[in-house]
């Protein structure tokens, strides 16, 4: 069951968000569609369900043109942020419901619907729960009431938005890998959004990264961690120091910066951008260096060192018992060695920074 | 040794007085017994003043049975059409962005605001005999004013703002994601509605319909205006009760008043109960 994206556009009173979105998903492939607020891929999502229409573009799945289609006849199984649980039904009437609002020629009978949420109740490792309503479920018990819910039509593809947004972070690792089994067990084709990075590159077999409604890049955790296809990309996965320098027969130069450990990029000569994660830079101790340690903060684990050169300021990250971490107080004067990091020709973008986490690893909570 | 025993704790803050919280709560009692409760039993005191048999000969009067009966028709048409508006209204206003949205929103409020005297006035400029339309609609043999349609438009206007005012907040904070689960689950427009929306609001819309109702057997003004107080044909309990007194006949209006007062009791019972579950 593929599902084909062509040229597809959305906007919201004049506002774009999405400018153009072309992607092919696989029949039983898990993708993530990551990327910050305001990205697009929540309304993406709701195109392909039915519950939002494109301005222009096209929506094929396994053939069929989708954008003729309602919502209601898609079978589409969609998974709230907040579940959308009915409050007034308990656990088996809400799984069942897809079921029984069915034409009364196509409706399972009652038994074979018992019997078809009985099964779904095992499966989900909720069978102690049926009788009770929403408002006495745990949030992970929500989470699994709402996605048996959507299972119980047998849905052609299943999608999720921000499943694991509003848990606490060890239900949320729990139930990250608990989907992993439910989609690989049911074969459905599986697409799900998140603003995590962690979230997506440990759960989808393909990330989407997404910002500003077009698609980023696409690839596995590896080749989006190591090879940002833009400045954007490199920026939400974390690089927040972007240093001018001078490319030079492929290589970066810049005052106070040993480029040595960065491979020659075929890029021509000029000046550019290297941008870099606060954990992939080595700092030398050199009194006549660049950067002068202006703060220095631990975590026990890791140390931040906030280094300034006078015009800019940027904070870096390095393991607090390395030897090259030694002896850095405040005003010490220090040069850095990348020891991974992308360039991206040009001068240095005026644009902001997009987020990224203080400390790599951190736990975002809404 | 501790020098202050358990039982010589203070039980509230010191420089605190308990009198004053006292002598509120005191105050609260006495005026709800003057003003509300003492003139409910009043009208009791007086519909039984000369005796069960007289009592029940004032209620069987033919006039104030006719009362009764048409205050109850009114209720019972105006109540349903506002509880289908109010739903209405409250669905457009919490479901969909359209211009307009936010005057519509003060037009409900509006009846809230003004006197039922006004509305009535405007209906007889409009619908009267001397009004804006009087002539094409005497010409179409319609008989709007000093006829039931009068008062059960009069009613309505007065009546309008109570269901969606109950449901509207509600369906604003609900929001619309569980009919929009409902729809990707494949219920229809109908179903989504029955199934979801309608269990949801369900305790808001008798809250709603429990006040309206109380509102509509009620209303005076407006309804005087347009009805013409008719004996026997467009007097309402309210118009009734007033006519009674205005003859003197004294004992008969408080008979009257006090079936009035029963309906209205029992409104604030049902009203208390929904509350409670809510």
């Amino acid at each position: 069951m593929s599902i084909v994206i062509e040229h597809m556009t959305k906007s919201f009173d004049g506002t774009a968000v999405l400018r153009g979105i072309d992607l092919t998903i696989e029949s039983g492939e898990l993708v993530a569609l990551l990327g910050p607020s305001g990205s697009g891929k929540t309304t993406l999502l709701k195109i392909i369900a039915g519950l939002e229409w494109p301005n222009s573009g096209g929506l094929a799945v396994h053939g069929a043109d989708w954008l003729h289609l309602a919502a209601q006849d898609r079978r589409i199984g969609f998974v709230f942020q907040h579940y959308a649980l009915f409050p007034h039904m308990n656990v088996r009437d809400n799984i069942a419901f897809g079921l029984t609002v069915r034409p009364r020629a196509q409706r399972p009978g009652k038994a074979v619907i018992a019997a078809k949420v009985d099964q779904l109740l095992e499966f989900l490792q909720i069978a102690h729960l049926g009788e009770r309503y929403p408002a006495q479920l745990s949030g992970g018990q929500r989470q699994r009431v709402a996605l048996g819910r959507a299972l119980a039509i047998e849905p052609t593809v299943l999608l999720l938005d921000e499943p694991f947004g509003a848990l606490d972070a060890a239900v949320r690792r729990d139930l990250r890998a608990w989907l992993r089994e439910v989609h690989d067990e049911t074969g459905s084709t599986t697409i799900f959004v998140t603003h995590d990075q962690e979230e997506a590159f440990e759960l989808a077999d393909r990330v989407v990264v997404m910002g500003e409604g077009r698609i980023e890049q696409i690839g596995n955790a590896d080749q989006i961690h190591d090879h940002p296809a833009s400045p954007f990309v490199a920026r939400f996965m974390g690089a927040t120091i972007e240093l001018p320098v001078t490319l030079q027969a492929g290589r970066a130069e810049a005052q106070g910066l040993d480029a040595s450990r960065l491979p020659r990029r075929a890029l021509p000569d000029g000046p550019a951008t290297l941008f870099l994660r606060p954990a992939d830079v080595t700092p030398l101790a050199d009194p006549a260096g660049r950067w002068q340690v202006a703060h220095r903060t631990s975590n026990g684990a890791l140390l931040r060192l906030d280094l300034t050169d006078g015009s800019g300021q940027f904070g870096i990250d390095l393991p607090r018992r390395a030897p090259e971490a030694q002896g850095l107080a405040p005003g010490t004067r220090v040069n850095l060695r990348p020891e991974a990091g992308t360039i991206f020709p040009g001068p240095r973008a005026a644009s902001a920074p997009a987020t990224a986490p203080e400390f790599p690893r951190k736990e975002k909570s809404l | 040794m501790s020098a202050v025993a358990p039982a010589q704790a203070p039980t509230h803050a010191p420089g605190q007085s308990r009198a004053v919280p006292r002598l509120l709560i005191g105050l609260a009692f006495v005026l709800t017994a003057i003003f509300v409760v003492a003139p409910l039993v009043f009208i009791f005191w007086r519909a039984f003043a000369e005796g069960w048999a007289v009592y029940l000969a004032n209620i069987a009067d033919p006039l104030v049975l006719h009362a009764i009966w048409l205050t109850t028709l009114v209720a019972v048409i105006v109540v349903p059409v506002n509880i289908a508006f109010g739903i209405a209204a409250a669905w457009a206003i919490a479901r969909f962005r359209f211009p307009g949205r936010k005057l519509l929103m003060v037009l409900i409020e509006i009846p809230f605001s003004i006197s039922p005297i006004i509305a009535g006035i405007c209906y007889l400029l409009l619908y009267g005999r001397q009004g804006v339309l009087g002539p094409w609609l005497a010409a179409h043999d319609l008989k709007i004013m000093f006829a039931l349609p009068g008062i059960l438009l009069v009613t309505m206007f007065v009546t309008a703002p109570f269901v969606v005012r109950e449901v509207l907040p509600l369906m604003q904070a609900q929001g619309s994601e569980q009919e929009q689960a409902a729809v990707t689950l494949g219920a229809r427009g109908w179903q989504v509605f029955s199934r979801v929306t309608l269990p949801n609001i369900r305790w808001a819309l008798l809250y709603g319909a429990v006040l309206c109702t109380a509102r509509a057997v009620g209303e005076f003004g407006g309804v005087s205006v347009v009805s013409g107080s008719i004996r026997g044909q467009t007097n309402t309990l309210p118009l009734q009760i007033e006519l009674m007194f205005n003859d003197l006949n004294t004992t008969g209006a408080f008979a009257a008043a006090s079936t009035l007062t029963v309906i209205a009791l029992v409104v604030l019972v049902v009203k208390a109960a929904l509350e409670s579950r809510r």
